[in-house]
């Protein structure tokens, strides 16, 4: 079946009941998004449908024809990071790093319907994603710093 | 002239008459406040009895806000003439009840008055509370007014003219209010009645079990038949119950004590948290509740054969090896949900659900068996899209069950396809009419929630974003 991944379309030879994050892994090689729980409990795995954050552990591709996959390789590369990563390197907000790619992911997901989000809706909406390691108050302070860039940004696009 | 003077005379009498009823009928004196009691005043058994009694009651369930103080109110209560915000019952004395007097607490749980004197609304279940005893009410009065006080002053109700003005409730007390205190039935025993004491009264089962009318009041000829909270649709617990393996006192014990029963599935929703209150009820307490409930839902015929079979094969599912899943996740036989989209919905169901709904995991890790489902065979589809978007978050600090949500993986003829499959699939019931309309109503309820901290109990209020 086709998925749109990254804007791109991808024909992929795989059962429809099989989740989007084997196929990502396995077959795309897209590695940025990790199998944590597989349950979808712990939000290492998220990735965005249509601009939303699911987690890519519990869904199958069944469910995606037609719809815009964009995992954290479709936001920025090493060499032109997006915001949310550059962000996420100038605060090193990564201890063991497993489950940084989900956390950007979700913060992406809310910065981009809402750059000026308060600090509380950022924890409210992040509370799906785990992190063992405890930086949380690093990735707190890499989502800020990453709503300083895209708001500045965008007032710089803007005039 | 004459006429002029008699009409004069006769208005006069009219508004002495209309100030002499709101003097006699309507006005309720305030009670004048009290130094707030101390602690140690109270009997420590008394507390404690107080304790269990407001876990009956599930009062800390509407009375405290998400992320909340307990007690301290600030829930917005939906109902369909506006919002109702919950009120701060701790004992701070300028803003929750610590100037309250035994005497203003009976009457503001019986009657629905405040302690100023001003009419509250039903939304506090006082139609039920009017029930209780002398003895609870102290015992409730000794454990609210023990707590930590919190400062906190609820929203002000939003309703339309004219019931932004509380006295209109005075003709709802009227017509709907049936004062206490409790009659026991005679052609029952003591358990039974102790049980429809709990069930009537402090434990207010009608409140969301009973349909209303038209005032927001219980349905007096219809009581149990099943009724809606919070977005939730609340199961009939009476001869209509939609349990395709029919309750037992035994079940229903095991359900409200531990909010899962492996014949019926789990408590979520509004009744996730009543079941984690009744959780820490006294187990006579609760069996009472259980032996009257039971006894409103009385003894069904028979399952049907489609159902005998499912528990069948659910007690066979406790026993299955890990090698079963690969046969268990296999797509359903062509054709068994042919009609309507089936084929759409039972790859979704295949795909999706079936991993833990009929994988080899016995109950309850994983999901309930669909056949057994009050949910599936129950006359809405509004609980199955509420938790198919949602899913079942975890919840702080209690152990509960969870399932991940698929709002942002399914959109909505997805998630259609999938309950008009599961109908189909799994009951022998008349298709569901208000699935677009659950739909449309979740999906509110979900934006609406977006960027605010979760509660697991309401639709509208859930954690957001979840897969």
């Amino acid at each position: 079946m086709k998925l749109n991944v990254n804007k791109a379309q991808h024909d992929v030879d795989a059962d429809p009941h099989t989740p989007l994050l084997y196929v990502l892994r396995d077959d795309l090689k897209l590695n940025a998004a990790k199998f944590g729980c597989g349950l979808g409990q712990c939000g290492a795995c998220t990735v965005l449908v249509n601009g939303e954050p699911v987690f890519s552990c519990v869904t199958p591709i069944a469910l995606l024809e037609g719809k815009a996959i964009t995992t954290l390789e479709g936001l920025g590369t090493e060499d032109k990071p997006a915001p949310i990563q550059q962000a996420f390197i100038e605060a090193q907000a990564a201890q063991c790093g497993y489950c940084i790619p989900g956390m950007m992911m979700r913060a992406q997901a809310l910065l981009q319907k809402n750059p000026r989000a308060s600090d509380a809706e950022i924890r409210a909406w992040l509370e799906p994603n785990l992190c063992r390691c405890g930086t949380h108050m690093r990735i707190l302070r890499a989502i800020h710093r990453a709503q300083r860039i895209m708001t500045t940004a965008q007032r710089g696009e803007a005039g | 002239m004459r006429g002029f003077v008699r009409l004069i005379v006769l208005l006069g009498l009219a508004l002495v008459f209309v100030a002499a009823a709101y003097a006699l009928l309507v006005y309720q004196p305030p009670f004048a406040p009290i130094p707030q009691p101390q602690r140690q005043s109270f009997d420590p058994a008394l507390v404690a009895r107080g304790a269990q009694l407001a876990a009956i009651g599930s009062c800390g369930v509407c009375h405290t806000a998400p992320s909340g103080r307990e007690f301290a109110g600030g829930l917005p209560l939906p109902t369909p003439f506006g919002t109702i915000y919950s009120t701060n019952i701790t004992p701070d004395h300028d803003t929750g009840i610590g100037a309250w007097s035994l005497a203003a607490f009976e009457r503001a749980l019986r009657r629905g008055v405040r302690r100023d004197g001003v009419y509250l609304y039903p939304a506090f279940p006082y139609d039920h509370f009017t029930l209780v005893s002398d003895d609870d009410a102290k015992a409730l009065y000794a454990f609210l007014m023990t707590r930590e006080p919190v400062r906190a002053t609820a929203p002000a109700p939003r309703l339309p003219f004219p019931l932004n003005h509380r006295l209109v409730m005075y003709g709802w007390n009227l017509l709907f209010l049936k004062p206490g205190p409790f009659k026991p039935d005679p052609a029952h025993d003591a358990i039974y009645n102790r049980g429809a004491y709990l069930a009537e009264g402090l434990g207010h089962c009608g409140s969301c079990h009973t349909p209303r009318n038209i005032f927001g009041a219980e349905k007096a000829d219809e009581k149990y038949s099943g009724g809606e909270a919070e977005g939730w649709s609340a199961y009939a617990i009476n001869a209509s119950s939609p349990a395709p393996v029919p309750w037992t006192a035994a079940t229903l014990l095991q359900y409200l004590r531990h909010g899962f029963n492996s014949d019926h599935g789990v408590a979520r929703g509004p009744m996730l948290d009543v079941a984690g209150n009744l959780g820490t009820a006294p187990n006579d307490d609760l069996h009472a509740l259980s032996t009257y409930i039971a006894a409103q839902i009385g003894t069904p015929a028979a399952p049907t054969p489609q159902v005998e079979q499912q528990v069948a094969v659910q007690g066979a599912r406790g026993k299955a090896v890990a090698a079963a899943s690969a046969d268990s996740q296999a797509v359903p036989a062509q054709g068994s949900g042919a009609s309507d989209g089936g084929d759409e919905g039972a790859l979704i169901y295949a795909a999706t659900c079936s991993g833990c709904h009929s994988g080899p995991r016995a109950a309850p890790f994983g999901g309930i068996d669909f056949a057994l489902s009050s949910n599936i065979n129950g006359p809405s589809a509004k609980n199955l899209v509420n938790v198919v978007l949602n899913g079942l978050p975890a919840t702080e600090g209690k152990r509960a069950p969870i399932m991940p949500g698929f709002a942002n993986a399914m959109d909505d003829r997805q998630v259609a396809a999938l309950a008009r499959y599961l109908r189909t699939r799994f009951t022998d019931k008349p298709a569901w009419t208000d699935i677009e309309s659950s739909l449309t109503d979740a999906r509110t309820a979900l934006r609406a929630s977006e960027g605010k901290p979760g509660r697991s109990s309401a639709a509208g209020s859930t954690r957001p974003g979840t897969g």
